[in-house]
């Protein structure tokens, strides 16, 4: 506290261009402090508390209890659905993403080597984007059923339905995003392809290279940016699936499509109502999830110094 | 640059401020102003105050009915919100949190024991012992409400688990379609006869064997009927391995091997579980009382019977309290005690065909038009509520044990159901 005037007093009689500059500084902060403000209201803020809550007792109903810290993490990697949570969640990510970007990256092949019906095609492949994935998941959920859906006599004569079975519960919503999600990575990639200059693509055909070399020797290399997006869109996306197995699955059937975000929903509110634990589970999710990304964007960026 | 940074500290500093501030306000709320329970007197407070009601979306029709009636009779407003079933409990919680509970209201009965615990509702002990009909009162929802003596809710919505049968396919299948199966295995036995008929789209029963709420709620009566319990007194300790509930697991497996039960039965996790049945497609199912009003054909009504006969029934459906937020609870007593009051039950309850949660309203106007509704609130003499204050973690929830167990007992071939009854019994006494 003793230090501070004489600093103050110093500081006093600037140069005209230490002011100037500093009057710099503060129209960038003005600039700045909108997303500044909005950053830290809705996403440091929000962190904190979930942070203080996975070092907290905080059942649902009677609020913060008081601290106590190592249980709540103990008890969450402890739960009984922990490990085939994150297994699951895995599998699913695994799945999801190879399917996803190798079918949009041949949609988009295939809209951008056709020449008569690109309209028609790139449309047809992003209709599906415009609806909310908790609305296409409900449309799902109406065909997939065996009381009310369009193919409810066709389950009934193969005597199978489509959420059945944990095989089955597990293709038929992969499906369903694959059906949502493919427009909008083929869109991606597109812009992707675009971005490749033509002269490349003419140098080859003039070397003589085919099709398949073209390909494997000019657009995959080239669109390294456009997949390092997309990879770690569709990964971090799949990591925190809920709304599609909330609303089709529940987490069933026999528990087998419980993924890491339904079971913190299910810690909260459906049962334990214990918030402390599942901030707990939130605090590990997002420890991973960093990781996990940071790990993708390395790789990515090492492969294209090589 | 040392400029900069203090600018920084200054902007942050203030902006904290002001999220404390706010903080503050939102935490302050104040505590003057309002009416109490001590002042309400015997019938409340009616002043043309506006009140807030919440409710689950099965109980919708009820409600309606219920808040239309009192606004239409009273100076007090109500506004109802009705919330979907799934989404209750967490924005119960969220409000609960945030002191941001409505005057007045519902939670499924199984969950009322851990959020009276928790101090969601305010005693009303005080103002039920005013109610000259206070013992005539469904003491099954009185006590799920009471903690160490003191009552906090009131039975807003009855829905007991009934045996119901489509009296146009007991003809068809050559059964007496104003006899009753007498115990589960006729109750078997009636479903094959149904599935028989090979009817196109026509099942022997129907049920939901991944809705954890739908088996409780029309499973454990039937254990219940042969004089035999499914919790310990305390509900700490689950008795679902004992020699009553394997039968009834039995009679199900066996069921639903021979075919006569409805395929969507195996997935339903609760919306759609009466449908088949409400569509005229199912024979006979165990079924909720609420729904009499709107099965639009002939149907024949009894308790759920067990192994060896016998009739009971799940004395669910939601009780009723003033929040811990209420600044109106006075004019929130006015809404309670009329809902008790016989305008209430049976003008418009009993009109509706649902049942009455007092025993001396039993027999009345509308009941004696249609015995069903004498069978109805005979039965729920005989009926129970369980009581446990981790119920919803150990029963209904998407994951809970209690769903293992059946799918594992009923539908799977593994032997595991010590193992998954003792599971129910970790989380009950948790």
């Amino acid at each position: 506290m003793t230090a501070t005037p004489p600093t103050r007093c110093a500081s006093l009689p600037v140069s005209g261009r230490r002011s100037r500059r500093r009057g710099h500084a503060a129209t960038g902060w003005l600039y700045a402090s909108p997303t500044a403000l909005f950053v830290l209201l809705l996403f440091v803020l929000p962190l904190f508390l979930v942070l203080r809550m996975s070092g907290s007792d905080w059942p649902l109903l009677a609020g913060n209890q008081g601290i106590n810290v190592p249980d709540n993490f103990h008890e969450a990697v402890s739960h009984r659905f922990f490990r085939d949570s994150v297994v699951f969640t895995v599998k699913y990510t695994v799945l999801t993403t190879v399917i996803l970007l190798a079918l949009s990256l041949g949609l988009a092949v295939l809209v951008q080597e056709s020449t008569r019906w690109k309209g028609l095609l790139r449309t047809s492949f992003l209709v599906p984007s415009a609806l909310g994935l908790a609305s296409a998941s409900l449309l799902f959920y109406v065909l997939y059923s065996p009381l009310a859906g369009p193919f409810a006599d066709l389950m009934r004569s193969w005597g199978f339905t489509f959420l059945g079975t944990p095989e089955g519960a597990l293709w038929s919503t992969i499906f369903l995003i694959v059906w949502r999600y493919a427009g909008f990575y083929m869109l991606l990639m597109l812009v992707g392809l675009q971005s490749i200059p033509d002269e490349v693509y003419e140098a080859a055909r003039i070397d003589g290279a085919s099709r398949w070399q073209t390909f494997v020797g000019i657009t995959l290399p080239l669109l390294r940016p456009t997949l390092t997006l997309t990879t770690v869109l569709c990964v971090t996306g799949s990591l925190l699936a809920f709304d599609q197995f909330y609303i089709l699955t529940k987490g069933g059937p026999d528990n087998s499509t419980i993924t890491i975000v339904q079971l913190i929903y299910n810690v909260a509110f459906q049962g334990q109502n214990d918030l402390g634990v599942a901030a707990a589970l939130s605090v590990i999710t997002l420890l991973a999830l960093v990781i996990i990304n940071i790990a993708q964007i390395r790789a990515f960026s090492r492969r294209a110094d090589d | 640059m040392t400029g900069r940074k203090r600018l920084a500290t200054r902007l942050a500093a203030s902006l904290a401020t002001g999220v404390l501030a706010l903080g503050l306000a939102g935490c302050g709320g104040g505590s003057d102003s309002g009416s109490s329970l001590a002042d309400a007197g015997a019938t409340g407070i009616d002043d043309g105050s506006t009140l807030t009601l919440w409710t689950r979306a099965p109980l919708e029709k009820q409600a309606k009915l219920l808040v239309e009636a009192y606004n239409s009779s009273h100076k007090n407003k109500v506004e109802l919100t009705v919330v979907p079933n799934d989404d209750y409990v967490a924005k119960v919680g969220a409000a609960a949190g945030s002191h941001g509970l409505p005057d007045l209201f519902a939670a499924d009965i199984v969950y009322v024991p851990n959020w009276v615990k928790q101090g969601l509702f305010q005693d009303v002990s005080g103002n039920i012992n005013g109610l000259p009909f206070k013992d005539k009162l469904n003491q099954g929802h009185i006590a799920a409400g009471t903690l160490d003596g003191k009552a906090h809710v009131l039975p807003f919505v009855m829905d007991l688990s009934m045996m119901f049968w489509n009296k146009e396919l007991f003809k068809e299948a050559g059964l007496d379609p104003d006899k009753a199966p007498a115990n589960l295995q006729e109750y078997a036995a009636a479903a094959k006869a149904i599935q028989g008929l090979n009817k196109p789209g026509v099942y022997g029963t129907a049920t939901g064997f991944s809705c954890g709420g739908c088996l409780v709620f029309t499973w454990f009566p039937s254990v219940w009927a042969d004089g035999d319990e499914v919790l310990s007194a305390d509900g700490t300790k689950s008795l679902l391995a004992d020699d009553t509930a394997k039968k009834v697991y039995a009679t199900w497996k066996d069921l639903v091997d021979s075919g006569a039960v409805l395929p969507s039965s195996r997935d339903e996790t609760g919306p759609t579980w009466t449908a088949g049945f409400t569509e005229g497609k199912v024979g006979l199912m165990l079924y909720p009382a609420t729904l009499l009003s709107s099965t639009p054909f002939d149907v024949g009504v009894a308790g759920i019977p067990g192994p060896a006969g016998g009739s009971s029934t799940f004395l669910g459906g939601d009780g009723i309290g003033v929040s811990k937020d209420s600044k109106k609870a006075a004019q929130a007593w006015n809404f309670l005690q009329w809902l008790v009051s016989e305008d209430a039950q049976v003008g418009v309850l009993a009109k509706n065909h649902d049942v009455v949660a007092r025993s001396d309203l039993a027999v009345n106007e509308y009941s004696e038009k249609d015995d069903r509704l004498v069978t109805i609130n005979t039965v729920a003499g005989n009926g129970d509520t369980p009581v446990a204050l981790n119920f919803q973690q150990a029963f209904n929830a998407p994951n809970s044990p209690w769903l293992t167990l059946v799918r594992g007992a009923v539908l799977g071939k593994d032997d595991s159901l010590d193992a998954d009854n003792d599971e129910i019994t970790t989380v009950l006494s948790h």
